[in-house]
């Protein structure tokens, strides 16, 4: 299950929407272990493209090793679907299962292909496998 | 020639778990060699037959050696290398 606060999830959510008709993509940052995502970071999709997303490796680099200054960890690692359903992609699930990027990594996924709609759901990808899960939003972390 | 290689999380399997491991060489790929001496297995989680491994980045100090001399980009003693999972997805 995810546990994160509303406010970033409508952070997500408006990135993405800003970002449409290109993906959205970006890490919500947590306490190393913690589990707890706290600090949102929206990231240069350098694909710039409908159908594809991936980090630019330096500004990557620089986000990296602050986290690493502060023990934190990516908690969330969150895209956009522009067409498609809020579900991981063939492309998604082939790159989560060869390049990992963390573990415990929550996998957002967001679908802007209806204005009106907002589809926000989380998975976990381990060896190819994907599960989806729960996801408990919540004012505040008590 | 000692050099820092910094190691992600996913990796550090091969590492004992250790976030940092020394190794040497004067090149990237002279450097993968020599930590693979010590942690066998790790240079083929970064390295095809291709070159650099698609899906991971390595950077020479803050830099992506994809945008110097990629395997042959060469270290001098006190360099650090950083290993980190690329990001990207459809």
């Amino acid at each position: 299950m995810l546990t994160i606060e509303r406010a970033l999830v409508e952070k997500i959510v408006a990135h993405a929407r800003a970002d449409h008709p290109d993906e959205a993509c970006g890490i919500i940052a947590g306490a190393v272990g913690s589990g707890r995502p706290t600090r949102f970071i929206p990231m240069i999709n350098a694909a710039r493209s409908p159908t594809f997303y991936q980090f630019d490796s330096t500004e990557q680099f620089q986000v990296w090793r602050d986290m690493d200054d502060d023990d934190e960890e990516p908690v969330v690692l969150y895209h956009s679907h522009t067409a498609t359903e809020a579900y991981p992609s063939r492309t998604d699930i082939g790159i989560a299962t060869e390049s990992p990027v963390g573990l415990n990594v929550h996998y957002v996924l967001v679908s802007t292909r209806d204005p009106d709609t907002e589809e926000f759901r989380s998975y976990r990808i381990v060896d190819g496998e994907v599960t989806e899960e729960e996801v408990r939003v919540v004012e505040a972390y008590g | 020639m000692a050099i820092e290689v910094r190691i992600p999380t996913i990796l550090r399997t091969y590492t004992d778990g250790n976030k940092v491991v020394e190794g040497k060489g004067a090149t990237i790929e002279e450097l993968f060699a020599d930590l693979d001496s010590r942690h066998p297995g790790l240079r083929e989680r970064l390295v095809d037959e291709k070159g650099l491994r698609k899906f991971v980045n390595v950077y020479l100090n803050d830099e992506d050696v994809r945008f110097l001399g990629g395997l042959e980009t060469e270290l001098s003693d006190g360099d650090t290398v950083t290993v980190l999972p690329a990001v990207a997805g459809g």
